[in-house]
């Protein structure tokens, strides 16, 4: 713990801010209070419902790089010739994210690498390009949260372009991290002071529940493990976990219209659905739902880090929260730790 | 519960069934379903109100090997979804031990589902005030309001189909959402999409929702859609006189024809 200078955002600067950010064509996206929730939504000034406090959203602002629906393209086509009319990619939203926790910003690596892999998906890096992401360290978590278990603090500034810690006096601790970060403090340097302080000290500490790099070793070879059954006995199959996680990527492509004009469409998918995997033929290589439970873990502690060397999961929590019957991740990866390898 | 863990120990040592659906105590806070499948782990079955889920949508999932006999605990919704599946032949009652949970949270003894029927139809079948009045709030908006309402909920909506894997009378092996030669459901979760799933829903479920309200409970985003198969449910038991849930005999409302029909144009 040691003290360290900061930039200092007050609380009272926060509608300037919001104001100017708006005024620059910026889209800002920040935690809003709606009811006993905090979910995040399109904001064109600051107010008092925005929740600095909040623990976590229901959703992540994945959509906003990787949105449920996206069309791809139109096409037309008569006898003779067919013709595609791109999308204008001039006219993606330039959107602040404000107010993110360390974990969803971090979120946004595992999606890059995922969407560069063997193939640019230009729509995804288009609107990364144009996403300024403000985070904020937490000063609370709950029983759900184990970014610590995945190597991410609460305090950590990866995937963020300025990181905010709200200390004592409700004010922001910030720091510029990227260069996207230092445009926006550019914008509005006169709204910016000085301070020491320790950031850590207003940090909440989310236990570790696992060594990462150990879970990954202990999965090598867990393919035919009994565990897959035994977790997944109770999972009726749905898509919550992989709605509401902000490192799933799984989609599905769809032509909506006639044989003559229509559009393409890019839209949300989940390896945990049956008819996910089912062939042409009728063959289902993932016919059973302990095989796709399998699928999920494997792909985000295993497949991913050997492929891309990055992990598919941030420790938000979310799935665990979402599950209509209680499948929480962080307690079935603690399980799979107990078990001696190659048992 | 003492009582719930002995008899499950009592069906599983004596080889009755081998498997037990009831609950356990989850993470934070909540309870969920466990399957017990030997004695010693009988201790670990709960029962008390965070036990909402409707374990009957297990029976039907075919998770287990085709000999499996199943026990299952059984609050009065599940009771209520295990006539509706029988009634559709969805079940084989020599497959399937019944549990039952009264509402002060009893051990009910069920030799069969006709005693289970006889059961629910001793209970107060009406819809709940709590349920009228949420209908009657829909009721009292104009079309036009009615439509922006439902149009917000429904705009919200990712098709995760929670509602769907939740529910025990969503038994489809081939959902009309995920059929595709021809694809009947518009896919992605726009506007369009969401109308088409949601309206789906609502009609394959008319009246034959018994109202546990699992759907909306699944959902992660709480969007109200038990209120579409509850208000169903209503508008079929004032036309035609039937609740699901009630009968393992009397034929579905909606797919039966009744040379007596107080309707002329379809006589």
């Amino acid at each position: 713990m040691a003290t360290e200078n900061y930039k200092l955002l007050k609380k009272e600067s926060l509608p300037a801010l919001f104001d100017k950010l708006t005024a620059s064509g910026k889209t800002i996206y920040a935690p809003v209070k709606k009811g006993d929730k905090t979910e995040f939504d399109v904001v064109t000034k600051y107010s008092n419902d925005i929740n600095d406090e909040y623990i976590q959203t229901v959703q992540s602002l994945k959509e906003t790089v990787f949105p449920k629906v996206e069309k791809l393209f139109d096409y037309k086509s008569d006898k003779t010739d067919t013709s595609i009319q791109e999308v204008d990619f001039s006219k993606f939203p330039q959107n602040v994210l404000w107010g993110l926790h360390p974990c969803d910003a971090a979120a946004f690596r595992p999606l890059d690498a995922t969407f560069r892999w063997d193939y640019d998906d230009k729509y995804f890096l288009t609107r990364i390009k144009l996403t300024t992401v403000v985070g904020l360290s937490c000063s609370k978590h709950d029983d759900y949260c184990f970014c610590s278990s995945v190597d991410i603090s609460p305090a950590s500034g990866d995937g963020s372009d300025i990181l905010l810690t709200k200390n004592k006096a409700g004010d922001y601790l910030v720091e510029i991290i990227t260069e996207k970060g230092q445009e926006v403090y550019d914008m509005a340097k006169e709204l910016f002071g000085e301070i020491s302080d320790d950031k850590e000290s207003y940090i909440t500490d989310v236990p570790k529940k696992f060594e990462l790099s150990e879970l990954n070793k202990n999965l090598d070879g867990s393919f035919e493990a009994p565990y897959w059954l035994a977790q997944s006995m109770r999972c009726i199959g749905c898509g919550a976990c992989a709605y509401v996680c902000p490192t799933c990527t799984c989609f599905d492509l769809q032509d909506e219209g006639s044989a003559n004009k229509g559009s393409r469409i890019k839209c949300w998918d989940s390896c945990g659905f049956g008819h996910f995997t089912l062939h042409t033929s009728g063959h289902n290589p993932r016919e059973t739902q302990s095989q796709r439970w399998r699928q999920r873990i494997l792909h985000k502690f295993s497949y991913m880090p050997d492929r891309i060397k990055v992990f598919g999961c941030v420790g938000c929590g979310r799935c665990s929260r979402a599950c209509p019957v209680d499948m929480n991740l962080s307690e079935h990866l603690t399980k799979i730790m107990e078990v001696p390898k190659h048992e | 519960m003492d009582k719930l863990r002995q008899k499950t120990k009592e069906l599983l040592s004596n080889n009755e069934v081998q498997i037990v659906v009831g609950y356990e105590e989850g993470t934070a806070g909540k309870a969920r379903p466990a399957f017990i499948s030997s004695p010693d782990q009988a201790d670990t079955l709960i029962y008390d109100d965070r036990c909402i889920h409707n374990l009957a949508v297990y029976l039907t999932q075919h998770k287990l090997p085709g000999n499996t006999k199943i026990a299952v605990v059984a609050s009065f919704p599940v009771m209520k979804s295990i006539i509706t599946l029988a009634s559709e032949k969805q079940l084989d009652e020599n497959f399937i031990r019944v549990i039952g949970i009264s509402k002060d949270n009893n051990i009910i003894e069920f030799k069969d589902f006709a005693d289970i029927e006889r059961y629910i139809n001793q209970q107060d079948l009406t819809f709940t005030p709590e349920e009228q009045a949420l209908i009657e709030k829909i009721d009292a908006m104009s079309m036009e309001e009615r439509w922006a309402y439902w149009q917000n909920e429904f705009s919200r909506c990712f098709k995760c189909y929670a509602c769907r894997s939740a529910c025990p009378m969503c038994y489809c092996t081939l959902c009309i959402t995920d059929f595709n030669q021809p694809q009947w459901v518009s896919v992605p979760s726009h506007k369009q999409g969401n109308f088409e799933w949601h309206i789906n829903r609502a009609m394959h479920l008319a009246g034959r929702c018994i109202g546990c309200d699992e759907c909306s409970r699944a959902c992660p985003l709480d969007l109200p859609i038990n209120l579409l198969t509850k208000k169903l449910s209503m508008d079929i038991q004032k036309q035609f006189g039937y609740s699901a849930g009630q009968s393992l005999t009397e034929p579905y409302a909606l797919s039966t024809y009744k040379p007596d029909d107080k309707e002329t144009f379809i006589r």
